[in-house]
Order: C-alpha cells, then structure tokens, then sequence
C-alpha cells in the first residue's frame, strides 16, 4: 500500500492551498487527488472576474485564481492524481480511491484533509411542481455548458434564485446571446453580491423580481414556459399573482450543498446548519487527524477566505502529524445565536489555539446598523458596528488567545447579532 | 406481416414480448416514445404487491398472487433488481380494526401466503418511525420492492434477443382489419400483423375503439410522488400503506429497492393522456399524508418529485383477451395497480392466449436469461481491480452520487434496445438519479453518448425527439 | 439639471445614490454612507466601465474553448460588440494564461487575453 503523510481530497482552491500550506510548513509527503481532469475544480468553470481581491490585491478571473495556485503546488513539487475518484476513506485513514490507469487502490495517510467542495441543490429540494422536460438546468450544469464547452443551453431563459451563480449566468447568457428574461427570487432581497446585481442584471435589463417563485414548468419535452408568482412573508405563493412567462430554459441558482458523502462514510459528526462536519479550532473533525476546509465545511461567499481557510488546515494537520497527540484538554464552545446562524469552528481548545482565530459565521437575515457582539459566558467583550450584514456574504470575528487566556474558567463564547 | 405486432413497449408489452418469443412467431413491438419504459411504468410506486387489495376472484387478484410469485425467478433469469422487504398496512383506529380483519380475509381468500395482523408491540418492533397512533397492521411477507426501468428493460432486452424487433419513435395514427389481417398505420409506415396486443396504457382505450363497438374508457389518473435521498433509505424497511379509512385513501412510504425513500401517490383524474406534471396540491397531499403512517420524514432530503398516470378502466378490472367483435386483436388493456406486480402473469397470459389461438409451438434456442449492466459495486475488490485492468472505463466515475462508471454507460448504450438518451442512460445504470439530479454527470454522460453513438452533442436529448438539451452554441446569433 | 439614481456597489449596503449632473459634470453626490460611494457614482455615471469575460473557440487542443476577458476595462456600452468580436476567434493550442488572442478588441484599443489553458493535443 503506498503512503503519504498527508492526503489531501479534492483539488480545488481550499485542496490546492492546504497542500502548499502543509509543504510550507515542513511536511514533503503530499497527495492530492482530483477527481476531475484537471486542478482547480468549479474555479475552472468561473470564468468571470472578480476572485482574489483580498489575496492578490488584484481582480482575477476564477481559471487565473486556480492557475496561481496550481503554479505554486506545481513549483513546490506536490504530487497530485487527477481523474481520481475517492470512493472511501476508514477510521484508521486508508484512502481508498479509484482511476482508469492505476484501478482501485488504497492509500495509508497520516493526516487527511477533505476539500471536496460543494454540489447545488437540485430541483427536487425545491418541490416545484410542473412537467420535467428538458431545459430545466442547475445554474453551474449551465455554466460548465457555456464557460467550458462553448453550448448554450437555452435561448430564452428564465432565472430561479439570485444567489451570485444565478446572477453571473444571466451576464453570461446574455453575452453569450441568450435572451435572460427575469431572474426571480424568493426571498425579499437577493442572496448575492449587489454588485452582480448592478452589473450582471441592471446593465442588460434584467428584472430582479424579489419575493417571486416558479410555481409551474409547462412543457412536455423541452421547457415550453413557467408560472411565476409573488409570495407572501411565509414563502407561500399568493393566488392571483401568477403569470406566465414564455422561456425554452429554467436555470435553478437556489442554493449550495457541501459535499459530505466521504465525511459520512467516515462517521465523522455533522453541523446540521452547514451540512459540513464540525471542527475545531484547528478545522480538525471528530475523527483524529482528519481535516476539513473550503466548501465541504460551510458554503463560502469569497474564494479568498476558503485559500485562507484551507492554508491554516494545511497547517494544522502538519502539526497534527509533527506533535504529540495529548489526551483531554477543556474545550470552549462557540454559540451562535440572535441571528447568527453556526460557526466554523464550533469549539476552540485554548492549549492548540494560535496566537488569533478568525471565527466565520453567516446571519440569518438582513440586519442593518447593528453589533457583531462577542460574549465570554456572560460578559460582552467585543462589539463590532455594522451598517448592514446579509446572509449572503459571510462575517467573521477575530479571537485573540491572549484575550481567552483572561477568562481561565471560560466555557462558552456567544456570537449574535445585537441592534445598535 | 408480422404474426404479431405489439402496441406498446411498458411492462405489459414487453413482458407479452418477452413471453411470446419462447415459441416460433414473427413478432414485433410498436412503441412511440424513443425508448421502452416511457409511459405508465417509468412513474409508480415501484412496489411488487402481496395481492390481498384485489377482489376476490378478480384478475387483477390472480395475476397480482401469480406475478408476486414468479417475480423472484425472473429477477434472476433477468438479473433485474426485486427484494421481498414485506409490506404493512398500518390501521391508526380501533373503529378500523374490522376493516384490517376483511383486508386480511380478502388476501387469504385471493391465496396470498403468510398473511397476519400483528400487534403495535411488533409493528413498532419493526419500524421504529411508524406513526404513534398506529394500533395494529396487516402484514405480508411476500410484498416487495422492484427496479421498474430495469424490470421493463430486461423484458425488452431478453424479447428482442429472441427475435422481436423493437420499432420506436412508432405512434399507430389508425388499425384497419383487412381480410384477416390489420394494416396498422403508423407515423412510420404502414405495418401488417395477423394480430395485435394492444398494451398502450393509457391509450389502450384509443385502440381498443378503433376496432371494436363495444367501447372502453380509460382515465389517467395521475399519482404525484416524491423522493428521497438514500440518506433517508433506511427511515422505513418495508412497504408501509395506510389502511383505507376514515382518513380517506392514505400515501404509500417505501424504502426503494435502490436505497432511496419514496412516499407518494396522489390519485387525481385527469383527461391529458401526457399530464405528468406535478402541482402544488398534488405534493403537499403527498408531505402531509405521508406522515400520517410514518413519522420524522426528513423532507428536506426530497431529490426529486414526479408524477405517473395509471390507466385506470371504468370497470378497474385488467382486460386482457381477444375482442369479441375483432377476431385477432387482444387487448392487454386497464393495467393499472397491481398491474406492475402482475407483468410476469400478464405477460404469461398473453402468450398463453395468442399460442391457444395461433398453435404456437415452442422454440428449442429460446434464451431464458440475460445479464443486466454489469454494477461493479456487487464486485468484489478483487474482481474490481480485475474488471478496470481490462477495460479501464471502469476506473471512471462519472455519476459521482450514485457511483457510476463509464463503463457501465457505455454497457448501458451498446446493449441490445440501448440507451440513446439522458433519462436512457439514466433509467439502465442510475447515472443522474442520485441527490445532484445530474447537475455533475450530465455534460459528460452527453460527450459519451454523442461518442458512442457517433451524432454531435446538439442531437442528444433527455428523452427523445423535442427534448435535445443544448440549442446552439456560444455567440451563433450574435 | 439632470438627477440619476444609481445602486452603490461597494458593499451589500447598496446604497441609493443620486447624481446630480450639469452637463457630463457631478455637481452633487447624495445617498451614500461613505466615500467609495461618491467615487463610484461618479465613475459610473460619467464613464461606465466593465471588463467582459467569455470565451473563444480553440483548435488542436485538449479541449474546445479557453476562457478570456479584455485586459482592461472597456466602455460598458461596448459589452456586445466585444462579444460579437469573439464570435469567429479560433486560436490554436497551445494557449497559456496571459497570452494575447486578439488585439484592439472592436476598436476600444485594449486586447484580448486568455484566461485559462490549453495543451496542445
């Protein structure tokens, strides 16, 4: 069987920057396996501008941001096996995984990082009724059409879900010469950048319609139109509002799903909020030695903070590997509540803490000129002034282990959401 | 001329198919969709039934009883997916209790073997998910679960390696009998049979009519389903039905034999033979009754919802026997539930029928088995490494959710009746059926078919003609 | 005068803005809650700018297209005729991030760069 010290699953942005991370930081024995052709995963299809402004300073388009980082896991010498599918991964960390060249094989690590990223939800989570021809396509099955392929998918198009996807495909189609009729929302704002908004929607014309579902596909093979209806404050369509709109496509943007089918199979314990597993304070899941960072933990609004995120569980699983393991120590667990929907990590061993933590979170609304506040047990020791937080794009707090060092009974730490 | 032309490639035509082409007969098959398994059996509740829901002396309850009986030989003659999970009838008041008791009497009397009410202790003993309220349930151990697609297909596939000749995109426009034969016409042609099965589903009633005075009358009734991630497979290890009672016809909940939750049908009349489409009211009444047997249902873990018609008859009894007034033509009309746990009967009975009638002698070469697409996950590792060392498409995952290789696909398309669509490829190996619904594997499944069948990708459709996938490409009409 | 509301697209915030204009000159900026705001309206409605992303057709490569934008921002009234300038690129493999596949892109004098890779086959 061969072995490496650290096996890295999945080769996107949060597996290529654990894998430099990790070679940076002292560990040589590295396998990344992808299971797609080539590195970079959904980056490749992400054609547009707009990646890396925190971390390159500059605006990339989503090839270029992966390009940097397969030169550098290329420069440091990391090995990689693309076409690789991982079908299980055991307790004790044999990889078992899969390709046309090499079969099924098993591979012995001694730390694991999952970075399988995520999947859309697909129409079935979203119970629309109506006929199922063709034409009705998860926004990303459509980008990889037209960004990779040069097909287009549909020609009149209409759009569920604002979330950045669905909005970057409605600037793409119409690029691209589709005519994008509408993209509708469920909520009462969009779940995506206001600037994909401006200039994905409102430089070609298309109508947001907010609080607005798709309560009917018509069509017996290929999309012929669909029924689109206000909803009220509970989501429920309103009778009488309905109206149909001519469309030969349907692209769904409602929603990302981490990729957890490994995790599972592993057994590892699972945050129901984020569908990813819960970690500690050093992205390490409730199985010893077996990381998790990017999308396969909590759906990410920029790819720079799933780099970031990925390099510190690169890190840490050099360290997992170069130190001692040590028995029980006290765990602080992190609440999130008023508005704050989960926490990456989820609990925090003052003793394996670096000097800062950044905690991620999302809100699970609109809140304008409000605190990010932060409580140790009772007392508020942070607050953070905010004009406005959305579910959309992810926040973050920073905890300092010095600070926590103050508080040696200290059992949990509170993020919410407070009016200012 | 063909001895005989089938009207309808189901489960009921194929299984006619497959049974007729034991014995020394021109056969062939009309179907007007792309592909087997379009119609009525690509959409229902997937279950083999015990037979005790059918009248006493009905057909429906002898060939319900016979085909739940030869369903586990054909399953592996035809290495098609069938398992006996046994079924419950979950009665949730004493006042029903008699109810429960003639349910029982009418499943002895129609011969279903092992029958027995068993008590809440055992019932939740059972399934710990069954609702609170449950009081007692009939249970069957002869109930089952089965792969429609692959019941259907393998049919198919076993008739066609015996000889029938399969024509599709084939819609009959009209039947005339000439002399003693029919000139069936058809969007393709003309085709000439000494005799016709008509098993159209829902349209049996359109053929049936056009030679016969003595009219029928088929409703689609359609059946709204949702279903599960596998993650949810386990909520329930049998078929569970609520009984017939005061809170009206309930919804079925049933582990799938793949490993998925299926809870469902509605039972709506309609008047559109295609009405597929699912509605708001038909899936809500699926959510809210399904929890009326089963409790906790993960519903956020639906992947997909669907509707299916049966074709119901105004007399909801299985047709099947030559026309009074048209000599030569059988109908195999009606086949609503339990017509899917019936097929093996029907198919039986059918070609029992057309040998009486034609003195139909057995062949001596007839192929009685046939190997499904090889699924690598039944291998062991071993014979897995072997497999991919010989054709390395093996090693090639393209459907990620549900594990499917290339090779299977390619299997699934170079097989004898082969996938040459989406929904094809989809119903012969799964690839597309799991929780993304194909967001993954669809462009490359599309890149394989366009591959082996040798058409560019713009010709690929989900489901035939009218349902190609992808319109032009980047800039054509800029 | 002339007034013009705009959506700021600094921060989720998304301010609405409003321009006043003598002319093609801001003479007043008002809605916005902080300074990227006025920068902005101003950028925007004097001269919009966007970089457009597509792709074009590859020849002799491991794969169909390569994905390429404008070097530079072009005027935003110019998206399609950069579109339609795209339409009969073929550019043959191999291509490396970078490289320049078409120069002066309809006549806005910024070229157009690859984004992605092909290998030759």
């Amino acid at each position: 069987m061969k072995s490496y010290d650290i096996v890295i699953v999945g080769g996107g942005p949060a597996g290529l920057a654990a894998a430099a991370s990790a070679k940076e930081n002292g560990i040589d024995s590295i396998l990344i396996l992808e299971r797609d052709r080539e590195l970079g995963g959904i980056l490749n299809q992400c054609i547009h501008n707009g990646f890396g402004l925190h971390t390159f300073k500059e605006e990339l388009t989503g090839p270029e941001y992966a390009g940097r980082f397969i030169e550098k896991v290329e420069d440091l010498g990391i090995e990689y096996m693309l076409n690789t599918m991982v079908m299980d991964i055991s307790t004790d960390k044999v990889v078992t995984a899969m390709n046309r060249e090499e079969g099924l094989f098993e591979i012995q690590a001694k730390a694991i990082i999952l970075a399988m990223g995520c999947r859309e939800r697909p129409r079935g989570a979203l119970n629309t009724p109506g006929y199922r021809p063709a034409g009705i396509f998860s926004a990303g099955t459509a980008q990889r059409l037209v960004n990779m392929e040069g097909y287009l998918p549909g020609r009149e198009v209409v759009i569920l879900g604002s979330g950045d996807i669905g909005l970057i495909m409605a600037r793409r189609m119409t690029i691209e010469g589709a005519k994008v009729k509408l993209v509708a929302e469920l909520m009462p704002y969009s779940g995506g950048l206001k600037r994909n908004i401006v200039q994905c929607l409102d430089d070609f014309n298309i109508p947001l319609k907010l609080s607005h579902t798709v309560v009917d596909i018509d069509g017996k093979d290929r999309v012929k139109g669909i029924t689109l209806a206000q909803v009220d404050e509970r989501n429920k369509p309103i009778p009488g509002t309905e109206e149909y709109i001519p469309c030969d496509t349907l692209l769904l943007s409602c929603g990302l799903i981490p990729e957890n089918e490994l995790s599972r199979g592993l057994g590892i314990d699972m945050e129901a909020v984020t569908n990813g597993p819960i970690v500690n304070e050093s992205l390490e899941t409730s199985a010893e030695g077996v990381f998790a960072c990017g999308n396969v933990l909590h759906v990410h609004d920029l790819v720079d903070f799933v780099s970031e995120e990925a390099a510190m569980a690169g890190k840490n699983a050099v360290r997992y590997i170069k130190e001692a393991r040590n028995e029980e120590v006290a765990r602080i667990d992190m609440v999130p509540t008023d508005g704050v929907r989960y926490t990456v990590p989820k609990y925090i061993r003052l003793e394996k803490m670096e000097d800062t933590l950044t905690v991620r979170f999302r809100v699970g609304g609109v809140y304008k000129n409000c605190y990010i506040s932060t409580y140790f047990d009772g007392e508020r020791v942070m607050k953070r002034k905010r004009p406005v937080v959305a579910p959309g794009e992810m926040e973050e707090i920073k905890l300092s282990k010095a600070k926590l060092a103050e508080y040696p009974n200290l059992k949990t730490i509170t993020v919410k959401i407070e009016e200012a | 001329m063909y001895d005989v032309i089938i009207i309808g490639g189901g489960v009921s035509g194929a299984a006619s198919a497959r049974e007729l082409s034991r014995y020394k007969v021109n056969v062939c098959l009309l179907e007007k969709e792309h592909d087997v398994c379009c119609g009525t059996t690509k959409a229902n509740s997937a279950i083999v039934h015990a037979g005790y829901d059918a009248a006493n002396g009905s057909l429906m309850a002898k060939l319900n009883v016979r085909g739940n009986e030869m369903m586990e030989q054909l399953s592996k003659e035809l290495d098609f997916p069938f398992k006996r999970n046994g079924s419950l009838v979950i009665c949730r008041d004493e006042e029903d209790m008699p109810n429960l008791q003639a349910l029982y009497e009418r499943g002895v009397q129609n011969g279903v073997k092992d029958l027995r009410i068993i008590s809440r202790e055992e019932l939740v003993e059972m399934e710990p998910n069954i609702t609170d309220d449950a009081v007692a349930a009939l249970y069957a151990p002869t109930g089952g679960i089965v792969c429609p697609f692959n019941l259907n297909i393998a049919l198919a596939e076993n008739a066609n390696v015996n000889g029938v000749e399969f024509k599709f995109n084939t819609e009959v426009i009209d039947i005339k009998k000439v002399d003693d034969h029919f000139e069936i016409q058809t969007n393709n042609g003309v085709y000439e049979a000494k005799c016709i099965v008509n098993a159209a589903g829902v349209y049996a009633d359109k053929l049936h009519n056009m030679v016969s005075e003595n009219k029928i009358h088929i409703t689609p009734r359609r059946g709204d389903y949702c279903l599960l991630d596998k993650t949810a497979g386990g909520h329930v290890s049998k078929t569970i039905f609520a009984l017939p009672g005061k809170y009206g016809k309930g919804i079925l909940v049933t582990p799938t034999v793949h490993g998925n939750l299926l809870i469902g049908p509605t039972a709506i009349d309609i008047e559109d033979k295609e009405g597929i489409n699912t509605t708001a009211e038909g899936l809500q009444e699926v959510i809210s009754k399904a929890g009326a047997s089963v409790k906790n249902i993960p519903m956020r873990q639906v992947i997909t919802s669907f509707a299916g018609l049966r074709a119901h008859e105004d007399g909801h009894e299985f047709i099947i026997g030559e026309v009074e007034d048209c000599e030569g033509f059988f109908d195999c009309a009606g086949i609503e539930s339990p017509g899917l746990s019936s097929a093996p009967a029907i198919g039986e009975m059918v070609a029992n029928i057309l040998k009486e009638k034609m003195g139909l002698e057995e062949k001596e070469d007839f192929i009685a088995t046939r190997k499904g697409v090889l699924d690598p996950e039944e291998l062991s590792l071993e014979e897995r490494k072997q497999l991919i060392k010989e054709n390395p498409a093996y090693g090639n995952i393209i459907c990620r959710c549900e594990m499917v290789t290339e090779g299977e696909i390619i299997d699934a398309i170079k097989r004898p009746l082969g996938a040459t669509s989406l929904d094809g490829v989809k119903r012969r190996t799964r690839a597309g059926m799991g929780r993304c619904q194909s967001g993954f594997c669809a462009p490359r499944t599309m890149e394989i078919l366009a591959r082996e069948l040798g058409v560019d990708m713009s010709e690929i459709t989900k489901s035939g003609k009218g349902s190609e996938i992808i319109v032009g490409t980047n800039k054509d009409r800029l | 005068m002339e007034k013009r509301e705009l959506i700021c697209i600094g921060c989720p915030l998304g301010c609405m803005l409003t321009v006043e204009l003598e002319g093609a000159e801001v003479v007043n900026v008002t809605g916005n809650t902080c300074p990227r705001g006025k920068t902005y309206a101003e950028k925007e409605v004097t001269n919009p700018t966007r970089i457009v992303t597509s792709s074009v057709k590859v020849s002799g490569g491991d794969r169909v297209s390569v994905a390429c934008k404008t070097k530079n921002d072009i005027p935003k009234g110019k998206i399609f005729d950069v579109a339609r300038a795209l339409k009969d690129v073929v550019v043959e493999a191999p291509v490396c991030i970078g490289d320049v596949l078409l120069e002066n892109v309809a006549d806005t004098g910024v070229e157009i760069v690859a984004t992605s890779t092909a290998k030759r086959k």
